[in-house]
């Protein structure tokens, strides 16, 4: 880990203002993934702004009847709401599904949607990585792939994005609201978020150099049964190889998105046309233009049957 | 106190203590958090500096330049070790590849320097600065590749491969048949205490609180590592956070500590980062096993064969998969056979009941297999194949042997009538449900064991032994022998392990710990009688030693009085003769599954578990239940999860932190049962117990196995069981 200087900032725009004026700074929440990072020297901020203080740990009702979840709202209490747990029903599922007890409890709304890959790659600074050091190479393309992403990956990195409540929020079409550098506000769609790698892995998301991310809304509830279903070896505490949120409506139409199989949670909107002829089907479109590794094909059969099940299960 | 002829009646069989399931005594010191680990013995060392490990970024090759410049000037570091300045260092017998490598690299995260500082923040910022120049040589790093190429090995004292009558004649001509391959990964222990170690000298003395289970040899290592005397070494390990035999052995964390100490006149404290854990220590290595069983209609086997392929670093052990084969089941004709080729992968070592825990994965599939075949059910083609003596040497019988008993008591207990011999049948909800079995068996192993045992005049027996408690039980089972042969209750025994000051004992591995260092108590506290005996003028072998008095005849004193003021001690140990070459000593048990796999993600989740065992006698139901039951955790974690990754191009393992390894967690391991047989083997020691722990892990993975064949009908033979190996043989799911 390097050394680093620290402040705790008094208000977002602060916040990001500071980000921008001083170098190599970054936001720390609640640390459980930027900690890890850097003391790995992966991550190696000269500065870091403690946003824990700035009071954007509230759940409020919005004026359109949606919610809008603060950037420090912690992953427990997101997930124990009870407007979440009955309006959003795929979003606390989700969170739970994520992480450990623990780590929910430290865990924040906004860091969790900007959580890094778990690639291993990544992971060991010995290994090239065009995501830890662009124009590297990567690792991971011919070696250990079983994880990656088997759809809208390029040629410089083929990394998924682990967050579950991620995959939630992009079903729940949320919006990401920032403050820039210069004190401007703005908004986001969760759709327009996230990147795919081309050749700058690096860059993960739509966010500008010292944007601060103050909250994430949701609009309103849109009903139908609300499931999230998570795929792993082992029965917790692990990431995705496949995981499935859909909001399925009565008459069979709804959303889908699939985590652990892109860099970003992956849907299109175009498949969901599909769902009431099946999973197949919407599977179909979903992976259209999947190109997996040898390691990780079984995640095309994986993701059409754990959406099969997800289907019957709606229905049932 | 030497042992060659079977145990007699002794105090031990009182079972006024012994055999009770007494809380470990070590249990409030640990949730309490008080128990000092390795690297928390603050009280032992002032103004300690720390020391951060640097490892290959390659697996093989050399070291063609380090610069040091700005670490050297980096802020609190005081001295970075290599292998340059570290002046001339030996290997110990025990380590394969050198602990502090350089210029020459033989694995990857091999350790090539440390750099101390005065804070550990420090050390590990300036370990970041350090830039070095490799160049790398091409490695074998695929054990498929090189299986052709390897060599006959012997391992653990026994002979590379067995022959017994005419294994291929009788092969072909058996009228059924299997010939299969299976695999198992290269496997973590993934203890949870890292490798650390707290070196300080004084002089020419070093004192080194590491965490290791087996203290002698630590001792033996850390001297000829560093061409000092044995006498000039201290070894202090009281606690230990898990082992599982990556501490049998000493490693770079002590060496290393041992180095930085010296080069800064200060004590160093030394812990191996989580990811270097992996690849800098050792680990299972992965086997490919042959196993070819030919029977007669009936079920009895007339042909068994089991060949292993293993790599290892040159100079490394085959993992020894076979050993079980030589002895678990009747045939007349048999095989096997070690072939160990070179790897150029971290150093392959002892893990959880090595050897027999691998070649039980396969072994118990192909004989569910070979029952399937005989359209015979499991248990009882077991049954039919046993044997009272062992197979290769029938003139040796078994000292204990209830295999049946074990497998026929599971099946009442787990309800084995209800399993459907025909698989894929059995569905619940979305869950597709199976059960399997599969026996267990490990070797009873007899190593010599010494304690010193002391007196005082207010009746407390206190126990030094360098005997080590990974986590076992060894306080409290040394605390019930005590107790029991000196006839006071628990309390009164204060029971002090891992220091090499103390007498050197069997350590902790290979489940020998609990029968030999218990024995070792045993025979120091015969010695200790006698001495209280002849002080209060009893005649010793009338003498009883109960309720903190010496009693005969009419004559009672209390056991104190024996003590005075200077106290009474005795010192012994417990030698072997060779009862274990008269007969074969081993544990036996079964092991019964129940999985769900999941219809549609082929998901495989544990239902219930059960093991029975038979292995001596329990010294302790409470502390040999946990070991069990966390033996069969370990085993669900190699049936399903536990895999350490090989880059076969840069040669290292890509899974190495406790996020990408993967073992059981809670929600994996429901509902889980165990059952000890009354049982004592009067030929394993006065004790009459036997190793008890790893017979747990031994059978588990493949009992999972057959399970998840019942559930499914897919049969894998490649571990670990993950979802993608059943998925394309699923059925469809609308
Ligand atoms: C062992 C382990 C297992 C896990 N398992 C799962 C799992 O199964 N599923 C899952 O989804 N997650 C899992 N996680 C990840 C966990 O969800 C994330 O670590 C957590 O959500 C990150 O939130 P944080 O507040 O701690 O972020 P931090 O670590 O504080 O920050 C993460 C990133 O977000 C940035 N950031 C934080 N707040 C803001 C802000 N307001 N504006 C702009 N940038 C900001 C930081 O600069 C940093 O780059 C696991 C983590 C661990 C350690
Ligand atoms: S997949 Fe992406 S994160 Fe992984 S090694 Fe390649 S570039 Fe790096």
């Amino acid at each position: 880990m390097r050394s680093f200087t620290y402040e705790r900032a008094r208000t977002p725009a602060e916040a990001a203002a500071s980000a921008m004026r001083k170098p190599d700074a970054k936001f720390i929440a609640g640390g459980t993934n930027l900690l890890d990072l850097m003391k790995l020297e992966i991550e190696t901020p000269a500065h870091l702004i403690d946003v824990n203080g700035l009071a954007l740990d509230k759940i409020e009702s919005t004026q359109e009847g949606g919610l809008r979840i603060g950037a420090l709202v912690r992953n427990t209490d997101l997930a124990a709401d009870a407007r979440v747990r009955r309006d959003y029903g795929v979003l606390s599922r989700a969170l739970l599904a994520g992480a450990s007890g623990q780590l929910r409890n430290m865990a924040t709304t906004a860091g969790n949607l900007l959580q890094r890959t778990r690639c291993p790659y990544f992971y060991d600074t010995n290994q090239s990585c065009n995501k830890r050091k662009p124009g590297s190479g990567c690792a991971a393309i011919g070696g250990f792939s079983r994880q990656h992403a088997v759809v809208g990956a390029s040629e410089a990195c083929i990394a998924t994005h682990p967050s579950d409540m991620a995959v939630a929020m992009r079903a729940l079409d949320a919006t990401v609201e920032t403050v820039q550098p210069d004190g401007a506000t703005r908004t986001i769609p969760i759709a327009e978020f996230y990147r795919l790698p081309g050749d700058t892995p690096h860059i993960e998301t739509t966010l500008m150099p010292g944007e601060l991310i103050t909250a994430v809304t949701l609009p309103k509830p849109v009903g139908g049964k609300q499931i999230y279903r998570k795929v792993r070896d082992r029965a917790s505490y692990a990431f995705a190889l496949v995981s499935v949120a859909a909001i399925v409506q009565r008459d069979g139409t709804g959303r889908v998105a699939l985590g652990g199989v892109a860099h970003k949670p992956w849907r299109v909107e175009a498949a969901e046309t599909q769902m009431p002829r099946g999973a197949k089907a919407v599977a179909a479109q979903l992976l259209a233009d999947a190109r997996p590794t040898r390691e990780n094909a079984f995640k095309l059969a994986l993701a059409e049957r754990t959406l099969g099940a997800v289907l019957a299960e709606a229905k049932g | 106190m030497r042992f060659e002829t079977p145990a007699t009646i002794n105090p031990i069989d009182q079972l006024k203590v012994v055999g009770k399931p007494a809380d470990r005594i070590d249990g409030p010191l640990k949730t309490t958090g008080t128990a000092r680990y390795a690297y928390e013995h603050h009280e032992g060392v002032s103004n300690p500096a720390y020391g951060y490990v640097i490892g290959s970024a390659i697996a093989k090759g050399r070291i063609a330049g380090m610069d040091f410049s700005a670490a050297k000037s980096a802020p609190g570091v005081r001295a970075i070790v290599t292998a340059d300045n570290a002046g001339k260092l030996g290997k110990g017998d025990r380590n394969t590849a050198k602990l502090l490598g350089g210029p020459d690299i033989e694995h990857y995260h091999q350790a090539i320097a440390l750099v101390v500082a005065d804070t550990f923040e420090q050390a590990r910022a300036a370990a970041e600065l350090v830039r070095v120049d490799y160049v790398r040589t091409d490695g074998a790093f695929d054990l498929a590749a090189v299986k052709d190429i390897a060599k006959p090995r012997p391992v653990f004292g026994g002979p590379a491969d067995t022959a017994v009558g005419d294994f291929a004649d009788a092969f072909a001509a058996a009228p059924v048949q299997l010939d299969a391959n299976y695999t198992t990964p290269d496997q973590a222990h993934a203890m949870m205490e890292p490798h650390a170690s707290i070196a300080a000298w004084n002089g020419d003395k070093l004192t080194l609180w590491t965490s290791n289970q087996m203290i002698a040899w630590g001792v033996g290592e850390v001297a000829k590592t560093l061409d000092i005397p044995k006498e000039n070494v201290r070894l202090i390990s009281p606690f230990i956070g898990g082992g599982f035999g990556s501490k049998l052995f000493v490693r770079s964390d002590a060496l290393l500590a041992a180095l930085g100490a010296r080069a800064t006149g200060r004590p160093v404290k030394v812990a191996l980062p989580r990811p270097f854990v992996f690849n800098n220590t050792t680990h299972r290595p992965a086997t490919i096993q042959r196993i070819r069983i030919g029977a007669a209609r009936d079920g009895k086997i007339s042909a068994i064969g089991h060949e292993e392929w293993s790599g290892n670093l040159p100079g490394g052990r085959p993992e020894g998969a076979v050993a079980q084969t030589r002895l678990l089941y009747a045939g007349a004709n048999r095989m096997t056979a070690t072939r160990l080729a070179v790897l150029n992968l971290p150093e392959g070592n002892a893990m959880r009941a090595p050897g027999e825990a691998s070649g039980m994965m396969a072994l118990e599939i192909a004989v569910d297999e070979m029952a399937e075949r005989l359209a015979m059910d499991p248990i009882e083609f077991r049954i039919i194949n046993d044997t009272q003596v062992d197979p290769e040497k029938p003139e040796r019988p078994f000292s204990q042997r209830r295999l049946t008993e074990c497998l026929r008591t599971g099946a009442e207990r787990f309800g084995w009538n209800k399993r459907n011999p025909q698989p894929g049948r059995v569905g619940d909800g979305r869950w597709l449900v199976g059960i399997g079995v599969a026996a267990a068996f490990r070797n009873n192993l007899l190593t010599k064991s010494a304690a010193r045992v002391r007196l005082d005049n207010n009746g407390v027996v206190t126990v030094e032994t360098d005997m080590t408690d990974i986590g076992t039980g060894s306080y409290t089972i040394i605390a019930q022998t005590a107790a029991e042969m000196m006839g006071v209750p628990m309390e009164k025994v204060v029971v002090r392990l891992g220091d090499s000051t103390f007498p050197v004992s069997s350590g902790s591995g290979g489940q020998w710990g609990g029968n030999n260092s218990t024995a070792g108590v045993y025979a120091a506290c015969v010695k200790l009688r006698e001495a209280v005996a002849q002080k209060l003028g009893f005649n010793s072998a009338e003498a009883e030693f109960a309720d903190g008095e010496v009693r005969s005849g009419n004559r009672r004193v209390p056991l104190a009085q024996a003590a005075g003021d200077s106290g009474l001690g005795a010192e012994d140990g417990i030698e072997y003769g060779d009862i274990d070459k008269k007969y074969q000593q081993s544990t036996f048990g079964a092991h019964f599954v129940e999985v769900g796999v999941d219809t549609a993600t082929a998901e495989i989740r544990v239902r219930r578990m059960l093991a029975v065992c038979a292995a001596g006698r329990i010294l302790n139901p409470k502390t040999a239940r946990s070991q069990v039951i966390g033996a069969m955790t370990m085993g669900v974690g190699a049936a399903l999860m536990e895999e350490l990754v090989v880059d076969e191009r840069a040669g290292f393992f890509v899974n190495h932190d406790l996020a990408g390894y993967e073992v059981p967690v809670h929600a994996d391991i429901p509902h889980q049962d165990m059952i000890f047989l009354d049982e004592t083997d009067p030929m394993s020691s006065p004790m009459k117990a036997k190793g008890v722990a790893e017979l747990g892990i031994c059978g588990v993975a493949a009992a999972v196995a057959n399970a998840v064949y019942n559930a499914t009908g897919v049969r894998v033979r490649d571990y670990p069981i993950t979802l993608d190996k059943l998925l394309e043989e699923m059925p469809d799911v609308g």
